[in-house]
């Protein structure tokens, strides 16, 4: 078990490190094949370690000792155990399809740029299972900034481009804004318990060591550190941006894997959270607040993954909710599910987008289906899945979220309700705008319409199919007793909270209302959008597609006071401040020598005239001041 | 006589030394100024040892010689002085054809 | 016996390469001698154990209570190890640089090596004064005879600030030598001294000016963006890689444990704040700057002045952090500097808006600036990383600090800053489209990638396997916090 997960964490190492050295050697064919036969390798032995799991449970390997300082020690440890070996799943798994996806949309670029972009991708698997795999927080720490550093790379992937890396650089920077906040609460569990392993911090005897003010604290920092890697708000405006990286990137680090890490830490330390309430509530208003802002972004986009991108935040958002909730379960259902679903969305728009000739834009598409069978039909899967509709993944972990939500408190459900509806709209939006009517673009474009080659579509029809079925892994009791396997199989380490059980009855009239109100939205999608003609968007509109101008208010408030508070230093401070002090003292020792310089004239007759007055001043003294 | 007398004239005689040498611009004037100023003090260690003298008589018949020896010296040094003095002058004159000491300032620069 | 060879060798070598006139032969002697030197340091790390070699005690100045007596400890390892490794990477990565008088030019090279040994090898106040002078004067005539246009007025400014300085700590020594029980100079007298808190306060000042000013610490920076303008890269790489460390280092080792209430008392109130303001300051200006070599610079400033607040943090992590990041930090920026030297040689400018898209014309080089550069904004598994989470970690937890909350929030933002700015300017030298000037551009050649590799090696060995440099840094943290155990001292 050691050497396992020691391999599936390696072995994307050692694909990053042979086609990142030998990347100008070696062929295309054998740096995709390096590239996803590791992950591969990754792959199945994480199946071996998922078996076991199921068997024995988790474990915890220590490797060697990453820091010791007197009492205080780091180690090198890995911890396997149901959370973790979910989240290496879907990383491996899903990773693996992209990576194949890869090797057939990135073939046009030049063999050195293909092996960079592998290598990049691979470090970016190998960071992710550092963040799943880590035992303590600095491991996960590690992981967390190596995959913040892995997507700033791959957003700025075409580096040319002054846009993209701009991008790239927002992307780190709120990201490391986020970081800071998970930094302190290390320290802070540093201070209070000089350890940072999970075992030690989550067991009985350590939470009674902190107050009530350290938990909540703790808790908040590292939900601000979530904010930034999961994109809620305040930190989320980077994700749309992040959208300049390649197409299966965004599948897999910008809708897949990364942005759920903020989800995974919260849902490991749910011990902590329980026992947090304020933070909670937090949690609750920012992930409805992101939910639905996320969502009314979205209804206005008109660049295809731009409108994933915000659907991404607007997902994220749900996740967030449920872990508020204390529905830890729900939220990692949620993952799993998204995890496949945005990941075939994701791709199937790479597919469109490949078939445009590079075109992003809706407006210009339109009557794809003819063209893209399979594309189409496998989008059509997603967008079923995410909107919720029964029997696709999405309903049931979408469902769990919502019966939570009730259990709360109606308010909440009816709010959490209406994004669930919102997504479905803006969902078969693109789907009809892209897919249905006529086609829109140039001719050079329609003549160059073509389906993806099979390595392309292959991963869309495995990631449709897992869309589909995925929710079978969770179906809620009322449906099936016993059914939800996944709160069995993370009972271990999620605490489930069983206070709030809602009658059966009352659980079939939530999941009849929401299935026949999202059917209901997705008909007046249909309606209005079957034949989509461009016209300009007023009022409310205007607002939500300038994306409630949060961007502009960042850039006004905090980036230009920033700035000016630079070049205040710069200008200001630095140059007629404290250099002009450190001259001026120069200056002052030179001025004052020139002056007394004067006084050497050269005439002996002065000087015997100061010698002669000066005598005559210490007689007199002498004299008045006698004893 | 009380000593004070030659004090007054001792301190006046100086001050017309130290005059001399800062107001007049003649080498020659400036050079008997500090004769002048030299000899006021002499007059004053003669006048003091004479005054020792008469009080420590009887304890010691050699008392306050040490002013007049020390006159002696003086006037011996004053008289090297002189001598160099007026050598420096003379090549002054040679030189500049002035025995103005306002002209004695390239040192300065 | 290596203590001696560390400062002999290059002294030595040094002033025979004064004789030799042919550029070729100097630059050739001063490389065998770095290399020699490096090799004697490493040794020295194999022996830990046995400390009869790695000392040497000698009588100088009996009259004056003074020995010439100079010892490797754990720190004394590790500074001396920065300073060996460096120099061959610095003649190596400048080989194709010519010089006029070029056998000056490496002579003083290896003297201000010779002194910086003696530096953090003094086991004794006046020997550590002396050679502390001595690294200052070839550093003087480096700058002042090799550098760019403004050479003189930034290296007067220098000088005068820096010595200034040494006058100050000069005087603290000598009254702290008039109080020690058999007035002397040695070490442990003066640890032992008790001096009362007033006394300890002006000695303080005293003694703190000087190693603000070499560090730099705000407000006493201001002679270092002009100097590592202005000065030649290698000099600059000597500058800001080692020498800055020895305001540092002599904080650690002559100022907290001789005078610890003083430290505590000016710690946080003073040291802190200033260190806090200099470092969100320096990232402030970094970020406005337009030029390799002056934002290098300020965020050399600002990454010094976290480990300012660590050591007086006094906390074992935190001791440790600083003294680990006293080599990482080093090693980094050095790689920065090779980086400027290569760009500068190449393209005659380090102005961003001159420059830009090398990713695509140089590669290699590209790849090796990323690395540096994101260890020095201490991404984990970078050399970087270790310390400042070291250092974090021990200012979070200090005993002695009220407000270590708002110090570690506010120094954290400088981490975000410093991302900020490191960033940009890798994207505005690599990134983008190439310039006129870079057009043309080529790889770096094999002494480039030669010194560059092995840094970006260090980087990562010491970000993935810390523990070795740890272990070598803990008998001596724990030692000088002993000694400057505050509340130790009040319980007795």
């Amino acid at each position: 078990m050691k050497e396992f997960l020691l391999v599936i964490l390696v072995a994307p190492f050692v694909g990053f490190l042979i086609n990142g050295l030998f990347r100008n050697v070696l062929s295309k064919k054998i740096i995709a094949f390096n590239a996803c036969g590791q992950i591969l390798i990754s792959f199945l032995f994480s199946l071996v370690v998922f078996s076991t799991i199921l068997e024995s449970g988790g474990a915890i390997f220590e490797y060697y000792n990453f820091i010791k300082v007197g009492s205080f020690q780091i180690p090198f440890a890995l911890q396997i155990d149901q959370l973790s070996s979910i989240f290496l799943l879907i990383i491996t798994g899903v990773g693996f399809l992209i990576h194949v996806y890869s090797a057939s949309y990135m073939k046009e670029e030049s063999s050195a740029h293909f092996g960079r972009y592998f290598s990049y991708l691979n470090l970016f698997i190998f960071f992710m299972l550092l963040l799943v795999l880590g035992a303590n927080f600095v491991i996960m720490f590690i992981g967390w900034e190596g995959v913040g550093l892995c997507s700033y790379l791959l957003i700025g992937y075409w580096f040319k481009n002054t846009e993209y890396n701009y991008a790239a650089r927002k992307a780190f920077v709120m990201n490391r804004i986020g970081d800071l906040g998970f930094l302190i609460a290390i320290f802070w569990l540093i201070a209070k318990l000089d350890t940072t392993s999970f075992s030690i911090i989550f067991s009985n005897e350590s939470l009674a060591k902190l107050s009530t003010l350290d938990i909540t604290a703790i808790t908040l920092l590292l939900f601000v550190g979530a904010t930034g890697k999961s994109a809620q708000i305040p930190l989320y405006t980077w994700l749309p941006d992040a959208m300049a990286g390649p197409t299966p990137v965004s599948a897999l680090i910008h809708a897949a894997t990364m942005v759920t890490a903020g989800v995974y830490l919260v849902a490991r330390c749910n011990v902590l959270y329980s026992l947090a309430p304020i933070t909670q509530t937090i949690i609750v208003c920012i992930g409805l607040a992101t939910a639905i802002l996320a969502a009314t972004i979205a209804l206005k986009q008109n660049d295809i993954k731009k409108i994933l991108a915000y659907s991404t935040v607007s997902q994220l958002g749900f996740m967030f909710f449920a872990l508020g909730l204390g529905a830890y379960t729900a939220a990692v259902f949620h993952v799993i599910t998204h995890a496949f679903f945005k990941a075939l969305l994701f791709l199937g728009s790479g597919s469109v987008i490949h078939a445009m000739g590079g075109e992003q834009d809706i407006r210009k598409m339109g009557g794809l289906s003819k063209k893209l069978k399979i594309t189409y039909w496998t989008f059509f899967i997603g967008c079923l899945a995410i909107a919720g509709i029964p029997p696709f993944s999405g309903f049931f972990s979408k469902d769990a979220i919502l019966v939570s939500a009730f259990a709360k408190s109606p308010a909440l459900y009816f709010m959490v309700l209406l994004g669930a509806l919102l997504t479905a709209f803006y969902m078969f939006r693109l789907l009809f705008i892209t897919f249905s009517g006529s086609f829109r673009g140039t001719k050079e474009q329609q003549q160059h319409l073509h389906e993806s080659p099979a390595v392309m579509t292959l991963p869309l029809i495995i990631l449709a199919i897992l869309s589909l079925v995925a929710g079978v892994i969770g179906i809620p009791d009322v449906l099936l007793n016993g059914g939800d396997k996944l709160s069995e199989f993370l009972s271990p380490i999620i605490f489930v909270n069983n206070e709030h059980q809602l009658s059966h009855s009352t659980e079939y009239l939530l999941m009849g209302l929401s299935t026949i109100l999202i059917i209901g939205v997705i008909v007046v999608a249909w309606v209005l959008f079957k034949k989509y003609k461009t016209t300009e968007t007023v009022g409310i509109g205007k607002f939500f597609e300038n994306k409630w101008y949060v961007d502009e208010l960042y850039n006004k408030t905090i980036v230009n006071s920033i700035n000016k508070l630079a070049k205040i230093c710069n200008d200001i401070i630095e140059k007629s401040g404290i250099d002009a002090v450190v001259n001026g003292v120069g200056r002052l020792v030179h001025y004052g020598s020139r002056q007394l310089r004067l006084l050497q004239s050269g005439q002996v007759g002065n000087y015997i005239l100061v010698m002669v007055l000066c005598m005559v001043l210490v007689f007199s003294f002498q004299f008045i001041f006698k004893k | 006589m009380p000593i004070y007398y030659y004090i007054v004239l001792a301190i006046v005689l100086f001050c017309i030394g130290i005059v001399g040498v800062l107001v007049r611009r003649n080498a020659i004037i400036v050079f008997m100024c500090i004769e002048l100023m030299l000899n006021a003090v002499n007059l004053l260690m003669v006048a003091f040892s004479k005054m020792h003298h008469l009080k420590n008589a009887a304890i010691n018949a050699s008392a306050g010689s040490d002013g007049q020896l020390f006159v002696f010296f003086i006037m011996v040094v004053a008289a090297a002085e002189v001598s160099v003095g007026l050598a420096i002058i003379v090549m002054l004159f040679r030189n500049t054809h002035s025995v103005d000491i306002n002209f004695l300032n390239r040192l300065k620069h | 016996m290596i203590a001696l060879l560390l400062v002999l060798l290059p002294l030595i070598t040094g002033v025979a390469t004064f004789f030799l006139r042919k550029e070729n032969a100097a630059k050739k002697l001063a490389l065998l001698s770095s290399l020699a030197t490096m090799v004697i340091s490493i040794l020295g790390l194999t022996l830990f154990n046995k400390t009869e070699l790695l000392q040497f005690s000698a009588d100088w100045l009996p009259g004056l209570g003074t020995k010439f007596d100079i010892r490797l400890d754990g720190m004394g390892q590790l500074l001396c190890l920065l300073t060996a490794i460096s120099f061959p990477l610095i003649f190596i990565s400048t080989w194709q640089r010519t010089y006029k008088n070029a056998h000056n030019f490496f002579a003083l090279m290896l003297l201000a090596q010779a002194g910086l040994m003696g530096v953090f090898l003094a086991m004794d106040a006046l020997v550590f004064y002396f050679f502390w002078e001595l690294a200052l004067i070839p550093v003087y005539f480096l700058c002042s005879m090799w550098g760019g246009e403004k050479r003189i007025a930034a290296t007067f400014k220098f000088f005068i600030y820096t010595f200034a300085g040494s006058v100050l700590m000069l005087v603290a020594l000598i009254y702290l030598q008039t109080q020690t029980v058999d007035h002397s100079f040695s070490i442990n007298s003066f640890y032992q001294l008790e001096i009362k808190n007033d006394i300890q306060n002006w000695l303080f000042v005293l003694m703190f000016i000087a190693f603000a000013i070499k560090m730099p610490l705000f407000p006493f920076h201001t002679w270092q963006p002009d100097l590592y303008e202005q000065s030649p890269t290698s000099t600059t790489m000597v500058l800001s890689g080692i020498m800055v460390k020895m305001g540092l280092f002599g904080v650690i080792r002559w100022l907290l444990p001789t005078l610890p209430s003083a430290s505590f008392a000016y710690g946080e109130t003073t040291v802190a704040v200033l260190a806090v303001i200099g470092m969100l300051y320096a990232s402030l200006l970094a970020m406005r700057q337009n030029d390799m070599k002056r934002l290098i610079a300020y965020s050399s400033i600002a990454h010094i002045g976290l480990m300012v607040i660590a050591i007086f943090a006094e906390t074992q992590l935190a001791m440790q952090g600083v003294m680990i990041q006293l080599f990482s930090h080093g090693i980094n920026i050095i790689g920065l500097w090779i980086i400027v030297e290569w760009i500068e040689r190449k393209y005659g400018t380090t102005k961003f808006s001159e420059l830009g898209g090398l990713a695509q014309k140089a590669p290699v080089m590209s790849i090796l600036f990323v690395v540096i550069a994101l260890a020095n904004i201490s991404l984990p598994l970078t050399n970087g990383f270790v310390g400042e989470f070291l250092m974090f970690s021990g200012i979070f937890t200090s005993k002695i600090f009220t407000y270590q909350i708002v110090i570690t929030a506010a120094a954290g933002v400088c981490i975000i800053l410093s991302a900020v700015y490191m960033l940009r300017m890798v994207q505005k030298i690599i990134y983008g489209n190439t310039s006129a000037i870079t057009a043309n551009a080529t790889d770096i050649g094999f002494n480039e990638k030669f010194a560059l590799s092995i840094i970006a090696l260090l980087i990562l060995a010491v970000g993935l396997f810390p523990q070795p440099i740890l272990d070598l840094t803990q008998t001596t943290a724990t030692q000088i916090l002993n000694e400057a155990n505050i509340l130790h001292l009040l319980k007795k």
